[in-house]
């Protein structure tokens, strides 16, 4: 750039016998900007600098608005000094109830697992064949639509009625809560697949297994995947309302006995706990999608 | 009595209660190893002509006969190259390829051999290079290589390419015609072309099929266009012979056909 290309145009009489022929000049050799620890080291506070700030102004303004007599909520000040135990140690046991957070979101995670895969399966089976047929989907996407509606603790005194027992009810819920978005985007990313996509599985004759792994999903992931984003979020959501009512060791049950024995710090914290692994929930579907349908995107 | 033999061929679609006719009364009668161009006006039903030597679209009257058996469905040994190539996004280039020799010699060839199929295929177009990119990566002339690799792989008794250079840019296309000339030299294998440009039809078709506008299309004329092999373009560019089939098949498009403006 401070080379001959920075000089003004020559006047014509100049271009015409020019005063020195064509020379290469040599531009000076410079480090690529992205490598440099300074310049990375700035990007990241500057990424992280206005949440730290945002955050610190939030906890203040909430210490000043509860610190004061006759407030009914606790100030942070007061959840670091009555529940650091539950912040500091999340694995520790004290006995079978007694347990850290930590242990009562992997118990609560586990039952996720359980009704979320279940609801992923099952729908994006039924809804890779509905999909498939417009009968079908007239036929049944009205009941969807008012089923998908439903709140999951509308399901649970059915669920309980019919399982009996309180750990089946839970994966009940999470699965009827879960599958709705999965089956229904599902069912639309499969109608969405280009006839040319279907004219190569017919030209090469596709069996229907064959079409349904080597065309159906991999042309519908993006769609999948956006069903079970949602899917996830909503089984957390469903988890915790789930085992409130249900007890056990769950972080939702926890939630209920601290409210019972007036622990709100431990509420509060527990609150943190369930946003932090909805956020990380959300996030790692999102990941697997991105790493599944790479490339779908292009083209 | 021909290899391809294309039998009075009709074809309506209904929608409702509209029926639209698009194909009435085609004939033709194609040998092995004929390199055929059909050509015609947009919305003359040339690709539903080839969607039903393809098996895609079932023909309402008469019957398509590919060496003594009729055809009623799609399969591999009438391999397309569609119009957008319609690689799959997800597989490479490899991968696509791969798809349909899996499908077709599994049973007939071993693993090792399949895989050699895959890039000896790949390498007839020259995408050997790019076998491990996805379509996304590569640029449109190299996807329609790697679509006419994939139909190659099949082995096809017909090859049938739909307007496969519609969508690239004149120099790639020059480049792609050579392609498909020199494997047509090489496989001696019998295609068939759709295109609107006159010039592709002429250098690369040892007839040209020439189709009049729809609704109920048919075959106006077919030209048989008398220029050796190997084509050289720049030697046809100034042939008489090669004047007159261009100036032909100009004729019958622009003069004795010509494309009302209400059918667009």
């Amino acid at each position: 750039m401070q080379s001959t290309l920075a000089r003004p145009i020559p006047q014509a009489a100049e271009q015409a016998t020019p005063a020195r022929p064509a020379s290469v000049t040599r531009l000076r050799v410079r480090p690529p900007a992205r490598l440099s620890p300074g310049r990375r080291g700035a990007g990241l506070a500057a990424r992280l600098l206005p949440p730290v700030v945002v955050g610190l102004l939030a906890l203040a303004a909430w210490e000043l608005a509860t610190s004061g007599p006759g407030a009914t909520l606790p100030p942070p000040s007061a959840v670091w000094r009555d529940s650091a135990e539950l912040i500091l140690h999340p694995f520790y046991v004290y006995g079978t109830q007694d347990v850290g957070l930590g242990w009562r979101v992997l118990t609560s995670l586990e039952r996720v697992a359980y009704g979320f895969g279940l609801a992923a399966m099952a729908g994006v089976l039924i809804g890779a064949v509905i999909g498939q047929s417009v009968w079908m989907m007239r036929g049944l996407d009205p009941f969807f639509q008012v089923l998908r509606t439903v709140p999951p603790l509308a399901w649970l005194p059915i669920s309980l009625a019919a399982f009996m027992d309180n750990r089946p009810a839970a994966i009940f819920v999470i699965f009827i809560t879960a599958i709705w978005p999965i089956l229904i985007n599902t069912a639309a990313g499969v109608r969405n697949i280009p006839a040319d996509y279907r004219n190569v599985a017919r030209v090469l004759r596709l069996g229907q297994v064959e079409f349904f792994f080597r065309i159906m999903v991999p042309a519908a992931a993006p769609y999948i995947f956006s069903g079970l984003r949602i899917g996830i979020g909503l089984s957390w959501l469903a988890i915790v309302a789930a085992e409130m009512l249900t007890g056990g060791v769950g972080i939702g049950f926890f939630i209920w006995d601290a409210w019972n024995s007036s622990r709100l710090t431990d509420i509060i914290v527990a609150l943190v706990y369930i946003g932090l692994v909805g956020l990380m929930l959300d996030r790692l579907v999102g990941l697997a999608g991105r790493l599944v349908t790479r490339g779908t995107g292009g083209a | 009595m021909g290899y391809l033999r294309i039998s009075r061929v009709g074809k309506t679609f209904e929608s409702g209660s509209r029926r639209t006719e698009v194909l009435r009364d085609v004939d033709l009668t194609i040998d092995r190893g004929e390199f055929v161009s059909i050509i015609g006006h947009s919305g003359c039903g040339k690709s539903t002509l080839l969607n039903l030597i393809a098996g895609l679209t079932e023909a309402t009257k008469g019957g398509i006969v590919l060496e003594g058996r009729e055809v009623n469905a799609p399969g591999p040994d009438r391999a397309v190259v569609f119009q957008n190539h319609s690689l799959l996004p997800w597989l490479t280039v490899y991968g696509n390829v791969r798809l349909a020799v899996d499908k077709v010699f599994r049973g007939r060839k071993s693993r090792a051999e399949r895989h050699e199929w895959t890039l000896h295929n790949l390498d007839l177009v020259q995408m050997r290079h790019a076998a491990d990119k996805r379509p996304g990566e590569i640029s449109g002339g190299m996807r329609q290589r790697v679509g006419i690799a994939r139909a190659l792989a099949m082995e096809p008794k017909v090859l049938l390419l739909d307007e496969p250079f519609g969508a690239l840019d004149a120099l790639t296309r020059a480049h792609l015609q050579d392609a498909v000339m020199e494997i047509h030299a090489r496989l001696r294998n019998t295609m068939i072309m759709i295109t609107h440009d006159v010039d592709e039809a002429v250098l690369l078709a040892d007839r040209i099929v020439m189709m009049t506008n729809g609704p109920a299309a048919t075959i106006g004329e077919v030209l048989t266009v008398p220029l050796p092999r190997p084509r050289d373009r720049i030697v046809a560019a100034g042939d008489p012979a090669c004047l007159r089939a261009r100036q032909a098949v100009l004729r019958f498009l622009h003069e004795r056909h010509r494309l009302v403006a209400a059918a667009e």
